[in-house]
């Protein structure tokens, strides 16, 4: 047997005996996923039980250094794992913005200090985190933000706006990007990380149409955040914030691929005009998974175009909104009825292709930084 | 899903090979203009056997490379690019697994592997692939087979040395099993060679109480269901190849233009209406092309899902292949129409790749069948 094929005995054995019955259950609703943090509330020991085993292991963020809670598996490895967790169907045991954003931007900008002591909190779920970078001036020209961070000497004066701040009102500490010179636009910004129980700082939910408030607006009033805690360097917070948004999209992109299963095969459709629509949306989603597959070795190898999640991230949003529009029609009348997770899906999954980044500004940046197209 | 450093190599040699020697204006354009029967350069296919690219199918007990789908697909990637005609899919690829394993590999593997030979797949009877509605009929009479019936769309069969063709020697149209593979040499049956769309060749084939020894069965008889799968799959997994380096020829054509094509006092890329459009489609072909990998990967290791995404990659390929065309001739605008420029080539030999082994709703057809539903 080779080594991976040890592995994944090992691993199969090991999910097998350490993952409980009730977290290989479909998830019902948002609700069942379990975002850890401070106040968390877990819905089961079931739920408890299975973040604590894997965190243990490390195998909330398997391929980050075990020195910092990671389990330092090669990306093979990673794979395999994935394979085998798809393979009982076990739900993921911590959703984190921790993990899939601000982990890897401080595994890469941040000091020893930083990275020692925030990522085991995050793979541990410890920490929930937010992510301060839209503002109501500043959507898809994000660097055109205003949050003034002003330097008093011992420590940053934060005050402004945020939006679309996803879970503020239930996050412990917030990524956030501030204004530290108004000399140049993208020159200017800084990437501060500080407590959401500083005083100055309060959430407004944001009602959704789907009837969820995944989102809030976010606000600062003389918010003092000490000075070491920037990430990189003071007015170079641009850079940070664009590898972020670079995971980010790769993490949205992730929604193209759905639960990894043949719509089709959920759905059996019955009409054949449907089944037809299906069937063509299943070839796209496979090949996307296959493109999913292949990104994620080539970023891991250092291959991939640095542009190249945006094109993930319009791929997998628009894919993910196509699948939602054929559930609907698959279910007809009774996806319509109000208390199922599905018209709620379906109506939320319509922001994909805006938040991170709107499709049309994904294709912007494929169109300049890969295609080289003039003016662009 | 990448690629090692020996695959990459082959990828450059075959890239250079074919840029240079099989570029549209030394072989497309000059054998369709000099109106060559074969479609195909025979120089070509023998410069294909010096670089050993002849042997990327062939185990190497019989003095083949013995590599697999991946590095197949690389070589065809770039034959699509650049719309190169030669035997290498259907003689390389297709009936050498088809022959595979059979005494017809001990006497056609030396000729693949010096580019001197050439062979053909017949197997549509209609306009639509449907390789187990074979209905040819082969009837056993003394010591050998009679065949009585019809293939069509036999790519370059009227330049074989024998056409692979599947018959049935029992059950009935439908029936996978009852199908037998028989090495049909050319001048045995009445081919009527027929020019397509972009100017390759395809056989209709009459078979008139053609009489054949029963040793031109390859294989078993009424086993030919296996090896003729198995065919069609590389096949297909081939034709997605060349797909995806169809369309990415006629994108990056398209995304020159755009950057040097001026209207209004502006390059026509700065349009966004544009941009938009050549990103999608950027995207689109990325895709198709890790299809095609994931596809070749599945084969090479003989995965049980490999008919799925052999089915996938074929599907996607042709979809976005259409895509690439189309978008191409539209952005070149007036030009783009025109026989002289290179651009419309493109959209001819999508089309007929796309149609060979399985068109678009074929294989998403099988997908869903193969899905369950």
């Amino acid at each position: 047997m080779t080594d991976l094929g040890a592995f994944r005995a090992e691993t199969r054995a090991w999910l097998e005996a350490n993952c409980p019955a009730e977290m290989r259950q479909p998830m019902r609703s948002e609700a069942d996923m379990c975002w850890g943090g401070r106040d968390w509330t877990f819905q089961s020991d079931a739920q408890r039980h299975w973040l604590e085993v894997m965190a243990e292991r490390g195998w909330t963020v398997p391929d980050w250094p075990k020195d910092y809670g990671g389990g330092g598996l090669t990306p093979e490895q990673a794979i395999v794992l994935k394979e085998e967790i798809a393979r009982i169907g076990a739900r993921q045991p911590l959703y984190s913005f921790g993990i899939s954003m601000l982990g890897p931007a401080l595994l890469k900008f941040g000091t020893e200090e930083q990275k020692c002591h925030y990522l085991p909190q995050i793979a541990g779920g410890e920490i929930r985190w937010c992510q301060g970078y839209s503002e109501p001036g500043a959507g898809s020209d994000l660097a055109g933000l205003q949050t003034k961070a002003e330097d008093k000497g011992d420590h940053w004066l934060v005050n402004g706006q945020k939006v679309w701040t996803s879970y503020a009102d239930k996050a412990d500490w917030i990524f956030c990007l501030t204004r530290t010179s108004t000399e140049s636009k993208q020159g200017g910004i800084s990437f501060l990380l500080f407590d959401m129980k500083t005083p100055g700082v309060s959430t407004r939910p944001i009602l959704l149409i789907s009837g969820n408030s995944p989102f809030c607006e976010t606000f600062f009033d003389d918010v003092k955040v000490p000075k070491d805690q920037v990430v990189g360097e003071v007015n170079k917070g641009w850079d940070v914030a664009k590898y972020l948004l670079g995971h980010e999209r790769e993490m949205i992109s992730g929604m193209g691929l759905g639960g990894g299963g043949s719509l089709g095969a959920a759905m059996k459709p019955a009409d054949p005009m449907l089944r037809a629509a299906i069937a063509a949306f299943d070839v796209d989603a496979l090949a996307f998974q296959a493109m999913s597959e292949r990104f994620t070795s080539l970023w891991k190898a250092g291959e991939a175009h640095p542009a190249s999640p945006s094109m993930m991230k319009y791929a997998g949003t628009e894919l993910n909104k196509r699948r939602n529009e054929l559930m609907m029609a698959a279910g007809g009348s009774e996806a319509l009825e109000w208390v199922a997770k599905q018209p709620r899906d379906w109506l939320r999954s319509k922001g994909n292709s805006i938040e991170g980044g709107t499709s049309e500004v994904q294709l912007n940046i494929v169109a300049k930084h890969i295609l080289r197209l003039p003016g662009a | 899903m990448l690629l090692t450093d020996d695959q990459k190599m082959l990828q450059e040699t075959a890239a250079n090979f074919l840029a240079d020697e099989g570029s549209i204006a030394k072989q497309y354009r000059h054998w369709r203009d000099t109106h060559c029967e074969d479609g195909f350069g025979h120089a070509l296919w023998k410069q294909f056997g010096e670089l050993g690219l002849t042997g990327i199918a062939i185990p190497e007990s019989h003095g083949g490379l013995g590599l697999g789908a991946t590095e197949a697909a690389l070589v065809l990637e770039e034959i699509g690019r650049n719309l190169t005609p030669s035997p290498f899919l259907t003689t390389g690829i297709v009936a050498a697994k088809a022959i595979e394993g059979t005494a017809h590999a001990d006497r056609w593997y030396p000729g693949i592997l010096s580019g001197e030979a050439v062979l053909a797949l017949a197997v549509d009877e209609g306009p639509r692939h449907a390789p187990d509605q074979t209905a040819l009929d082969a009837k056993r009479q003394g010591n050998g087979f009679i065949l009585n019936g019809h293939k069509q769309f036999a790519v370059q069969a009227a330049s074989a040395d024998i056409i692979v063709t599947a018959a049935r020697t029992s059950g009935s149209p439908g029936d996978s099993n009852g199908i037998t593979l028989f090495a049909v040499p050319r001048d045995a049956a009445a081919i009527d060679n027929v020019n397509l769309a972009d100017s390759s060749k395809a056989g209709r084939i009459t078979f008139d109480n053609v009489e054949l020894d029963a040793d031109a069965v390859i294989g078993e008889v009424d086993g030919g269901w296996a090896p003729l799968s198995r065919a069609l799959n590389v096949g297909r997994a081939g034709a997605a190849a060349e797909l995806a380096g169809v369309a990415a020829g006629a994108a990056a054509m398209t995304f020159d233009y755009l950057r040097t094509r001026k209207q209004f006092g502006k390059l026509i890329g700065e349009f966004q209406a544009l941009q938009h459009r050549a990103a999608h489609l950027y995207g689109e072909i990325e895709i198709a092309r890790a299809a095609v990998l994931k596809a070749a990967q599945m084969l090479g290791s003989g995965d049980d899902r490999a008919d799925l995404w052999v089915s996938v990659a074929k599907a996607k390929a042709a979809d976005v292949a259409s895509l690439a065309a189309r978008e191409g001739i539209q952005m070149h605008g007036g030009i783009g129409m025109t026989d002289e420029h290179d651009i419309g080539l493109y959209l001819k030999r999508e089309a007929v790749l796309g149609e060979l082994f399985g068109d678009v709703y074929y294989h998403r057809n099988r997908v869903a069948g193969l899905s369950c539903y």
